[in-house]
């Protein structure tokens, strides 16, 4: 894709996040779009997201799970990045941000050194890692009807929307199996689904090393301080305001969240 | 609770199902040929087996829940759980190889169960109940072979097959009952090296103890009960997986280590 084209569409996407509206897929659109060309577009909504006033203060892993991997026919990840604009605890307004959220149960890696691929190994991971803790992130997408190939949602930041994290329930990775550790997540008040840590990329370590190193392709480092989300490890599950949600996280803790 | 069958019957079936299993071959559901049988009836079909499984000089090792879980009542197509025993013959070694012609169709999946030190009796027992009687919690795997063609059965005639009983193995790394919360406690299966299913511990009735709780209040209908010292497995945290020979199985537990088999 031309250098004009890829603006041109990352400035469509940015306008349809802050309109919340919807617009057709990209790879229907433009059907030789490649997973590059959709990188760069994202970098290009970014940066529209930034000159908006936006800090970033993470990054995120995608398509670590081997159902979302079948859905989209894609097997491997992708990444986008999280801003202080997205981070909500407590109380998350997706009537007024999002257009089709679905929230899913992650861990969080709160970062205390940077991390710069390549050769960034899982050891240097949990070296880096300040502490983990319980998180939702919600996911969104500008793509109607969530019609999304890997490309459509590449292009649009890893179908970023919202996330919370639990701050209060930070553990150290030296007291937990991260590849073991089991979540459970509750939608007013039931279970609806169970995971562990395996279901992302067999390890949520693996994808946070996947992470700084594709990344470092691109120039990119994970920074002290950032909070880096490691993937799905339950089912997405659609939500619509007045849900509560909670995940509980074994020997870590829990982080629940109202929408509204 | 209602019964159809008279007791010829009862011990009729009950030798039909538990030859099946000794010979290791499948039959159809006896609801085929039994449609008005409740699951009472299911329920004294699978005690008379017991009875002749004692009466043979088998010993019984511990009972087991079945179809405990959202993920089995989903795969299953049944409206509740079951429970079944557990005999000396069906324990197989951690870390060992299984004979795979000792069984018919063999399913793997993930568990974890309770040995108690206080009787369990009734049908009001809370979770707490259920750990102020527990004097150890321990990983386990549980082989279930159930003796229908392709493990197309109903729950009637599931619970009188023992609830698909055939075999398990004890991990070798237990803790205290309220040493985890067991609701959360993460398990990773892998088969051949390849991770195949994975969940937590609230996928069984959203957590184990409940499952013991449960037990009671089915044992209570046939005025039974779970004596102090009873090893019982609480239900699969996994979808059950379909083993064929020369398959290997290795359980990763959180906190717990892993349970491991190969069938040869």
């Amino acid at each position: 894709m031309e250098q004009s084209l890829i603006h041109q569409i990352g400035d469509q996407m940015y306008q349809a996040l802050v309109n919340r509206t919807t617009i057709a897929p990209l790879t229907t659109t433009y059907p030789e779009i490649t997973i590059e060309d959709a990188y760069q577009i994202s970098l290009r909504m970014l940066e529209n997201r930034l000159a908006a006033g936006e800090k970033i203060i993470g990054k995120k892993i995608g398509v670590t799970s081997k159902a979302v991997m079948n859905l989209l026919g894609v097997y491997q990840p992708d990444f986008g990045f999280m801003t202080d604009a997205m981070r909500f605890d407590g109380e998350m307004p997706i009537s007024k941000t999002l257009i089709q959220p679905k929230a899913e149960g992650e861990l969080a890696f709160i970062l205390k050194k940077n991390l710069s691929g390549p050769g960034v190994t899982n050891a240097d991971v949990l070296a880096a890692t300040e502490a983990v803790v319980p998180c939702f992130e919600v996911v969104d997408s500008r793509i109607e009807n969530w019609k999304i190939k890997i490309q459509d949602t590449v292009a649009d930041n890893a179908s970023c929307g919202l996330f919370t994290i639990n701050e209060s329930a930070a553990i150290d990775p030296r007291k937990l199996d991260l590849a073991t550790v089991g979540m459970v997540v509750e939608k007013n008040g039931r279970v609806i689904s169970t995971g562990a840590g395996a279901a992302a990329l067999a390890s949520p370590v693996n994808c946070v090393a996947w992470l700084a190193n594709t990344l470092g392709k691109f120039g990119i480092t994970l920074n002290a301080g950032d909070v880096i989300l490691s993937g799905s490890l339950v089912p997405l599950e659609p939500v619509v305001p007045g849900d509560v949600m909670t995940v509980r996280v074994g020997g870590v803790g829990n982080c629940t969240i109202n929408f509204s | 609770m209602n019964t159809t069958l008279d007791q010829a019957t009862i011990e009729k079936l009950a030798e039909h199902v538990e030859n099946a299993e000794l010979e290791r071959r499948e039959i159809l559901k006896i609801t085929d040929d039994y449609p008005n049988m409740t699951f009472m009836d299911a329920t004294k079909i699978q005690w008379e087996i017991r009875k002749r499984k004692l009466a043979r000089g088998d010993k019984l090792v511990g009972l087991k829940m079945g179809l405990t879980s959202w993920a089995k009542i989903a795969q299953m197509g049944v409206e509740k759980p079951c429970y079944g025993f557990l005999m000396d013959y069906f324990s197989e070694a951690d870390g060992g190889k299984i004979d795979f012609d000792s069984y018919i169709h063999p399913k793997v999946e993930a568990e974890i169960a309770f040995v108690t030190n206080k009787d369990l009796r009734g049908r009001d027992l809370t979770i707490e109940d259920v750990l102020d009687a527990t004097e150890l919690v321990v990983p386990a795997v549980e082989i279930i072979d159930s003796r229908y063609k392709d493990f197309k059965f109903d729950l009637i005639s599931v619970m009188a097959d023992n609830s698909s009983s055939r075999g398990f193995v004890v991990g070798s790394h237990c803790a205290g009952p309220r040493d985890f919360d067991w609701s959360t406690l993460g398990v990773v299966m892998e088969k051949n090296g390849e991770i195949v299913e994975l969940g937590a511990g609230a996928a069984v009735l959203d957590h184990p103890a409940a499952s013991v709780a449960m037990l009671a209040d089915m044992l209570a209908d046939v005025d039974e009960y779970i004596p102090a010292g009873t090893f019982v497995m609480t239900g699969g945290i996994t979808a059950a997986v379909l083993m064929e020979r020369g398959d290997s199985i290795n359980v990763r537990y959180q906190g717990l280590g892993s349970v491991g088999m190969k069938f040869v």
